[in-house]
């Protein structure tokens, strides 16, 4: 029932709107009931408003404000991209970029993939129906 | 933009049309007073060519009665259209329209009219060596290793329908006569099918699915955006 993730600073997030669309930052600094000063090692420091950022599990030992070296070098000691791409939500999003960057070609033979996959299971399907009717 | 030489410029342009030397200023900084002393106090000049003598002109035998307008002189000479960046030779094309819609095929050369040059292979999948549209054809990233095909020969005349000789106005035999015309594809167009499709069926089987993938046609499934689907 209670809130697990809280909108504070060290907290990583994911742009969900705009420009930024789909980059993990970190708060920074709490402008105000509304906005956050946000950042990235590949972005330009910015406020943005919370209604733009989804809250990850994520989040990282800062100061409020850090320089940027700072910022990176808490980034590198959490691990904060490794965790991300364990985590089932980081996973879904590389399948998400993968399956959307495939090619026609690619589509084929992924098509023949599933069809093969499926013709192996139903193969050992009704082997283990026969089993257990007999 | 041409790239400017930076030569010093002897007479600039102040404001538009004020210039900042005077007509006699320039005289003496061309030099034109030292090439006149140098030549004897006249500017050289080469002699003037003989002119032809006048060619008679006789008067015309004939005046129109009315005045014909005559069309304007049109010089533009029509370039082939030009082609997409995605479509280089070797690339999968996906056919849209005709009777090979949907069939994923081998682009070969941009003939000289600016319809592409395509073939299946024919016994991949039943396409011949046809000349199709660009607007028709979606390009994908596919390539096949085409350099081992000679496609010099292969341009718009090839394809220019058989001129058929004028047949005797009987009826039943001409009905007859066409239909049998039809039907029957020259043997010479036969063997440059094969010679073409020989050498690209090799590159095609080095690739694994390649050829079941050219050999099945394309369809949008349910899901599938084309604005959204990486081609």
């Amino acid at each position: 029932m209670t809130f697990k993730r809280f909108a504070e600073i060290g907290r990583v997030a994911l742009v969900n709107y705009g420009e930024d669309y789909g980059k993990l930052v970190v708060i920074v600094d709490i402008v105000d009931q509304n906005r956050a000063l946000v950042d990235s090692p590949d972005m330009v420091r910015s406020q943005i408003n919370f209604k733009r950022l989804s809250l990850t599990d994520i989040k990282i030992d800062i100061k409020r404000v850090p320089k940027k070296k700072a910022l990176v070098a808490a980034m590198e000691a959490a691990d904060v991209k490794g965790k991300w791409e364990k985590s089932s939500w980081g996973r879904k999003l590389i399948v998400q970029k993968r399956r959307a960057s495939l090619n026609d070609f690619d589509r084929f033979k992924l098509m023949l993939a599933k069809i093969k996959k499926a013709g192996v299971v139903r193969q050992e399907l009704a082997k283990l129906k026969k089993e257990t009717a007999s | 933009m041409a790239p400017k030489s930076v030569k010093s410029i002897r007479n600039p342009e102040l404001i538009p049309g004020v210039r900042k030397c005077s007509r006699s200023q320039m005289y003496h900084k061309r030099g034109l007073w030292a090439i006149k002393a140098k030549n004897g106090g006249k500017f050289p000049q080469h002699e003037k060519a003989a002119a032809a003598p006048a060619v008679e002109e006789k008067p015309p035998k004939f005046y129109p009665a009315d005045d014909i307008k005559k069309p304007l002189s049109n010089t533009r000479k029509a370039k082939p259209t030009k082609l997409r960046a995605s479509i280089t030779p070797g690339t999968v094309l996906i056919v849209l329209a005709g009777r090979f819609k949907g069939k994923r095929v081998v682009f070969l050369k941009q003939l000289s009219s600016g319809l592409l040059l395509v073939t299946g292979p024919y016994k991949v999948n039943g396409v011949p060596l046809r000349r199709v549209n660009q607007a028709y054809v979606i390009g994908t990233s596919t390539k096949v290793d085409i350099s081992g095909v000679n496609l010099e020969k292969y341009d718009d005349k090839y394809f220019a329908k058989q001129v058929e000789k004028k047949q005797k106005k009987g009826e039943s035999e001409f009905f007859e006569a066409d239909k049998k015309e039809k039907n029957e594809l020259p043997a010479e167009k036969k063997e440059d099918q094969k010679a073409v499709d020989t050498s690209l069926l090799k590159a095609i089987e080095a690739v694994p699915e390649l050829k079941t993938y050219l050999g099945a046609r394309f369809s949008l499934k349910a899901g599938m955006k084309p604005h959204e689907l990486v081609f």
